[in-house]
């Protein structure tokens, strides 16, 4: 069924083309004719920026497969191999560990802009549960990624994640068992995990990704003032406040990218290792299954999560504190779901939202970044006293949400973007 | 002075030596792969000292004497001694690790990445404080790998060096400084009580060399990175000024 009012091209080769596929109308909606607010800041560059690592993340990891060697005896020495025998094996791989750090930073503050702004908000609850389902398979991508190196904390790492869900009542044992495919962490573990992270997540997470867009670009782009543009538009139907992505957006994101690759190089060249923290100093040593290290720690990028699981060290109603730990991790990811439906404000922006909301949103974030600070460090008393204020506040950010959301004065909204 | 007594204190060590951080070592260097003059005696060092026991299972010959800028000639002549092995191999050792495990007790590790696993500051200070202790199997114990199954392969460079009670610099824990001279009193001080065929200072640059080298081996591409590194950031700034004025040519009839 074709659309006559598709735009076409008026004649040549892109008219052939546009005749059978709709080359210039895919262009005009999501590009040329897809009018985003003029008033992005900016928290709007990291939308572009997190699409941007993830073909880097796609094209080093094309290239970082054909030289590593997925078994237990042999996925090690391929990765050194990669990094002193294939030509600028070490840029690839850097670029890939490095920009595994870089995915998650962009990704959380892209949605932190989301929580900022209430990009959320109907009606985009829909782009914003695709966007949650991105980050819980870059999750898993990552997780299983890390187990490739088959270093030491890749395999540990793997080895504690996996062991979380042992805690699950009756079945946990086997589920465990199925997920490794073997009684212990094996080279049978490595192989599925390579499967998975090379094939079937990235297909998940590109399928997600268009999605996310395909919904985005249904209903139009938020903005920091958290105001529908399409409510007021010039007599040929453009919205007043808006602009083309293309090109008043796409030389915008330009400047975010160079700054972005900048500080990226920077890493990738002169501190890789990230201190210990993109890639962990156990990770120099060939997995061992018979010697456990000191200090287990995930990925930086998972440990407000690790340090929420750890603050949990009491049962509480017949269930054991390990389960409980689990069923508080999980649920501190399944709450960002319902988000939309938590947040009763009449207004999106926290710029016109409450004292309340924005003190909630404040607590919120420094809670997150001090348990990602409690995540990488040993436990004492007094630590895992903070990670469990810390992790309260994480839940009553949220939890409290619908009242303290509705409860509070908002300031009057706008009628045009405020620039 | 400190130096030249190693001084050290071990209060302030951590009993596992496993994974320690550089904060609990008591020497820090400084790597310098520019430095080929260092990285070559090091080279030499490890060939002569620590390969007989220790492989670097990820380097080549042939890859180090292109970046140390040594001639393939004087590697084959002076540091390949095994008939079983070519330029091109990587620096494997004949020595099996079962043989390894029940000589010494544990196999010799592959050092290929011990650099990186426990850093620059950790090798450095290892190699430098091995000190006589007649209650191991080997005569001598390490103060930051206690009783460590190696023997102080470098003792005919370094001397025999032990613990003495003596006035460092460190801070003592549990101890005031004296009030005159502000130096603590300690019984951990390792001093050198019998010369070996360097001076320390001599000894503890070949240490450094031997440390610069490994911390080469550890990552050779540090070298290439080096390199690369000012001509694509400088590549990306031009780019990021390029982009800037487009965009403020496109924006501005917008703001």
């Amino acid at each position: 069924m074709a659309n006559p009012n598709k735009a076409k091209a008026e004649r040549g080769v892109m008219r052939w083309i546009d005749d059978r596929f709709p080359a210039t109308s895919m262009w005009q909606d999501h590009m040329a004719k897809y009018y985003a607010p003029r008033n992005f800041n900016f928290w709007y560059f990291f939308g572009s920026l997190a699409l941007l690592v993830l073909v880097n993340q796609i094209l080093t990891g094309v290239w970082l497969t054909m030289s590593y060697n997925p078994s237990a005896e042999e996925a090690f020495a391929s990765v050194e191999y990669i990094m002193r025998d294939v030509e600028y094996g070490w840029l690839i791989r850097y670029m890939h560990s490095t920009g595994a750090t870089a995915f998650f930073a962009v990704v959380y503050l892209h949605m932190f802009r989301g929580l900022l702004y209430g990009s959320y908000k109907a009606p985009r609850e829909l782009i914003w549960i695709f966007g949650m389902m991105i980050y819980l398979a870059l999750m898993a991508e990552a997780f299983m990624g890390y187990l490739l190196p088959w270093g030491q904390m890749s395999y540990w790492g793997a080895q504690v994640i996996i062991s979380l869900f042992s805690a699950i009542p009756v079945i946990g044992p086997d589920l465990t068992q199925w997920i490794r495919g073997d009684f212990l962490i094996s080279g049978i573990t490595l192989n599925r995990f390579f499967a998975l992270h090379v094939v079937a997540l990235p297909i998940v997470i590109l399928a997600l990704v268009v999605l996310h867009i395909i919904a985005l670009h249904e209903v139009g782009s938020n903005n920091p003032d958290g105001i529908d543009i399409k409510a007021k538009k010039d007599e040929t139907g453009k919205p007043l406040d808006g602009i083309p992505f293309h090109p008043y957006y796409t030389v915008k994101d330009l400047v975010g990218v160079a700054v972005f690759l900048f500080v990226f190089c920077v890493v990738i060249f002169y501190f890789p290792e990230g201190g210990g923290y993109f890639i962990e100093k156990p990770n120099f040593e060939p997995a061992n299954p018979m010697v456990t290290p000191d200090h287990i720690a995930p990925v930086w990028y998972f440990t407000p999560f690790y340090a929420i699981l750890r603050a949990i060290n009491f049962s509480l109603f017949g269930l054991d504190a390990k389960f409980l730990g689990v069923l508080f991790m999980g649920g501190a990811i399944a709450v960002l779901f319902v988000l939309p439906w938590l947040d009763r404000s009449p207004v999106r922006s926290m710029r016109y939202k409450g004292w309340m909301s924005k003190v909630m949103l404040t607590l919120f974030a420094i809670s997150f970044v001090i348990l990602g600070v409690l995540g990488v460090l040993p436990t004492t008393g007094g630590r895992t006293l903070l990670a469990q204020v810390c992790t309260a506040i994480y839940f009553a950010f949220f939890l409290l949400m619908p009242f303290y959301t509705r409860l509070e004065k908002t300031k009057p909204v706008p009628e045009r973007v405020t620039g | 002075m400190k130096k030249q007594l190693f001084a050290l204190l071990f209060a302030m060590l951590p009993v596992a030596a496993m994974g320690a951080p550089a904060a609990g070592v008591p020497f820090s260097m400084e790597p310098d792969l520019q430095d080929k003059a260092s990285l070559q005696n090091g080279m030499k060092l490890y060939v002569n000292y620590c390969m007989g026991c220790h492989s670097l299972e990820h380097q080549r010959f042939s890859r180090a004497a292109e970046d140390l800028e040594i001639p393939q000639e004087l590697v084959e002549e002076n540091l390949i001694f095994s008939s079983d092995l070519a330029f091109n191999d990587q620096m494997h050792i004949a020595m099996g690790s079962d043989d390894g495990a029940n000589w010494f007790g544990a196999a010799p590790p592959d050092l290929s990445l011990v650099s990186r696993l426990r850093g620059n500051d950790w090798v450095y200070s290892y190699l430098l404080t091995f000190y006589k202790d007649p209650d191991t199997v080997t005569g001598v114990n390490n103060a930051v790998f206690d009783l460590v199954a190696m023997p102080n392969v470098l003792e005919p460079l370094q001397g025999v060096q032990e613990k003495v009670c003596a006035e460092t610099d460190r801070p003592v824990e549990g101890t005031e400084p004296d009030t005159l001279s502000g130096k603590y009193q300690s019984c951990e001080t390792l001093q050198v009580t019998q010369p070996g065929q360097m001076e320390p200072e001599e000894f503890e640059e070949a240490v450094y060399d031997l440390t610069n080298f490994l911390a080469y081996v550890g990552e050779p591409s540090k070298l290439q990175a080096q390199a690369l590194a000012p001509k694509v950031l400088i590549f990306i700034f031009i780019f990021g000024v390029i982009a800037y004025l487009l965009k403020r040519e496109y924006w501005r009839d917008i703001h």
